[in-house]
């Protein structure tokens, strides 16, 4: 088992990161009365973690046997039939699914599979709890035809049946339904208490239980491992706050080499190392034939399942890097422009090309400007 | 001892008022429908306005006192967002309910059970035009033995053909006063305690909805216990902090645009809501001293533009530092990109 899963908390008293967010969960849910909840923030800040044991404080042990099945729906829509999959996680008290995965038809699982699930009343009657609850996985992506249709089933439901819904970006949830829900922010954890920015973060946001440089600490203990000093460090530093990424690099390093170093070289994304690369290859020329060859890598990035929009995050990272103000400026207005672009669109390679078509101009032109 | 047998619903739906009379601030409807319980006319109906007013309540409400819990199932049909409303099921379900003819008034149930059944559209504004369009018969045709409520937020995406044959209500945010009655009584009730200060702030954040404001007092009640702080409101209900929004005013005004992009990172990676953040930021941009008009003029038509591309689903992190960058600019007199 990857040391994500296996040192993923099971209980709300023993998760070491959001450890208050944690308590008052528990303390929501005291009560039989506890509204639908919205968890959201930065992917790998632990939102999955605090809902399973979230469960597991509903609902005992039971929460943790969980089947996982392929489900096949034929839905009726008036004039024909729709088939719809989806993949599946239930306990005898909760399921867990992602209605957007259903692409365009999610508004039939809304209308039909949510709304089924949610009239019924939990089987086991026995259970502590009356009601049973259903786990929504990325409703920021749902359209808003489907998000619109589950209004009114959170209210019409409700006393058999709880949401919990988790997403990235809450903007993308419609008012109407985070009115409908108590809204729980699961920011990043922070690096660790040696970085300069944190006491800067402490005073401005809300203290942090738990760095991530403790947890990495945490799960060396346990593997019985010797830690260098800093090298825990370092890698909280790469993860970018993301404390699932930073486990998984630990793991990383582990396998490559151990005993660690002090400056053992803590690895990359791979993908990550391909778009600095094409940075480069952008910054040395700016030409249609350079645009080509630029194009064919970010094809390959697409083919590889790295989403078109965390593709031009990078590589807008990696451009401001080596820029001056002006056109940092100007950069990022045009990144934000064709990611919007990208949105509306349907072939994403299309916006990213005319991205790195945009820079290329304007770079170019503030070469001749500057050097003639 | 007896358990206490607890009630699993959340505060909004237990706090659903079952009666119109006791619908609080939208006095219009409340007498026309007050009306209605005693004559048993009743025109169609369109209810429209924001969020968290009462629309669905007073819909529920009326049917049920006109039916009593017998009578509701048949004559009562309640159509939402969650249903299919496609052209489809106007033809069919909808204009097979409509058709059946009901029988007259009977005596001794103690309602007045009027001589046509209800047909509650709620959510009417996610109905396509196409299906709207095919109501417009079945209303007029069968207008004898059925009504018609359309419920919804934006009055103008109901078709103005079904829109002219209602009568229209439409329903305000709640004062802040009507507000403060509502949550005192809902605190009584649940035994909390709230000071002045907690109970503007709560009417101030949840912006004339009702719903949302019961939701952050049921939030905050459990998390806090019975004594709930200003403060304590603030936290449940995602408004961010003050000094937060400030923070990213201080950096688009230091000119550093490498200071403003780590600023924007935090926010994200605070999970703080981006478009929650463009509307505080906007208040404050608004009423700041040191920006001329025309700043702020290119500054709110960058938050304006990026607000749009948010709802189209683009991503937070590249649109708040659009936002930033252009602020940026603006304050500094830099000339703006794009547009
Ligand atoms: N005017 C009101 N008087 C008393 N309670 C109200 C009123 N408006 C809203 N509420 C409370 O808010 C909750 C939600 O109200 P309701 O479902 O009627 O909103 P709505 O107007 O239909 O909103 P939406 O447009 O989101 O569907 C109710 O359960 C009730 O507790
Ligand atoms: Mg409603």
């Amino acid at each position: 088992m990857l040391w994500v899963d296996k040192y993923r908390p099971k209980t709300l008293d023993k998760v070491l990161v959001h450890q208050d967010i944690a308590q008052n969960l528990k303390k929501l849910v005291t009560e039989q009365d506890c509204p639908h909840l919205l968890f959201y923030g930065p992917s790998g800040s632990g939102k999955k973690t605090l809902i399973m044991a979230l469960l597991r404080q509903l609902f005992g042990a039971s929460a943790d046997k969980v089947k996982v099945e392929n489900k096949n729906w034929k839905v009726d829509a008036g004039s024909r039939t729709i088939d719809v999959e989806l993949t599946t996680l239930s306990s005898t008290h909760h399921v867990e699914l992602s209605p957007s995965d259903a692409g365009f038809q999610d508004r039939y699982v809304v209308q039909e599979i949510i709304k089924e699930m949610a009239k019924n009343r939990p089987i086991d009657t026995k259970g502590k709890k009356g009601f049973k609850v259903l786990v929504l996985n990325e409703v920021d992506k749902l359209s808003r035809e489907a998000q619109h249709s589950l209004r009114r089933t959170m209210e019409k439901y409700s006393s058999s049946c709880r949401l919990i819904l988790c997403c990235n970006s809450s903007s993308k949830v419609t008012e109407a339904i985070r009115s409908r829900c108590l809204n729980m922010r699961i920011s990043a954890p922070t690096e660790g208490e040696n970085f300069c920015d944190t006491k800067v973060r402490r005073q401005l946001f809300q203290p942090m239980s738990m760095y991530i440089v403790k947890v990495l600490e945490f799960i060396g203990k346990k593997e019985g491992l010797q830690l260098p000093s800093g090298f825990a460090d370092r890698i909280a530093q790469q993860s970018n706050r993301s404390l699932r990424r930073a486990i998984l690099s630990f793991e990383t390093c582990r396998v490559q080499q151990y005993p660690f170093t002090t400056n053992q070289p803590i690895p990359p994304m791979d993908w990550e190392e391909y778009v600095s690369e094409i940075a480069s290859s952008i910054f040395k020329e700016q030409s249609p034939k350079r645009l080509f060859e630029v194009r064919g890598k970010l094809y390959e990035l697409l083919i590889n399942c790295i989403p078109p929009e965390i593709i031009l995050k990078r590589l807008l990272y990696e451009l401001l890097k080596k820029l001056d103000s002006e056109l940092k400026h100007e950069t990022s207005h045009w990144a934000a422009y064709y990611e919007h672009r990208l949105r509306l669109g349907q072939k994403a390679i299309f916006h990213l090309e005319a991205f790195v078509a945009k820079f290329m101009s304007i770079y170019k032109g503030f070469l001749i400007e500057t050097f003639g | 001892m007896a358990p206490v047998l607890q009630s699993s619903q959340p505060w909004v739906e237990k706090y659903r008022p079952k009666q119109v009379k006791d619908v609080a601030h939208q006095d219009e409807v409340v007498r026309v429908l007050t009306n209605t319980l005693e004559t048993t006319n009743c025109p169609h109906m369109l209810f429209y306005g924001p969020p968290g007013t009462g629309k669905t309540t007073t819909a529920l409400a009326i049917a049920h006192q006109l039916y009593g819990p017998e009578l509701y199932k048949s004559r009562v049909l309640e159509l939402n967002a969650s249903d299919d409303r496609g052209i489809n099921v106007v033809r069919t379900k909808i204009k097979n309910f409509a058709a059946v003819a009901v029988g007259t008034v009977r005596h001794g149930s103690g309602y007045p059970c009027p001589p046509y059944k209800i047909i509650i559209l709620d959510e009417a504004d996610s109905m396509t035009e196409d299906a709207q369009n095919a109501l417009r018969r079945t209303m007029e045709t069968y207008s004898k033995v059925t009504r018609f409520f359309f419920i919804c937020n934006y009055i103008s995406r109901i078709i103005e053909p079904l829109a002219s044959r209602c009568a229209k209500f439409r329903f305000k945010p709640l004062t802040e006063e009507i507000m403060t009655t509502r949550i005192l009584y809902i605190c009584k009730e649940e035994g909390l305690n709230l000071d002045s200060e907690a109970l503007s702030t709560l009417s101030c954040i949840s912006q004339g909805d009702l719903r949302r404001a019961i939701t952050y007092l049921q939030g905050a009640a459990r998390l806090f216990g019975s004594s709930i702080s200003s403060k304590d409101l603030i936290s449940v209900s995602g408004v961010i902090p003050e000094d937060v929004v400030q923070a990213l005013f201080s950096a688009c005004k230091s000119g550093n645009f490498d200071t403003a992009d780590k600023e924007v990172k935090n926010v994200i990676a605070e999970g703080y809501s981006v478009s929650q953040m463009l509307s505080q930021l906007y208040d404050v941009i608004v009423e700041s001293d040191d920006i001329s008009d025309e700043q702020k003029a290119r500054i709110c038509k960058k938050i304006a533009e990026a607000d749009k591309c948010l709802i189209d689903g683009a991503d937070e992190y590249l649109q708040l530092l659009g936002v930033a960058s252009n602020t940026m600019c603006a304050i500094s007199n830099m000339p703006s990109f794009g547009s």
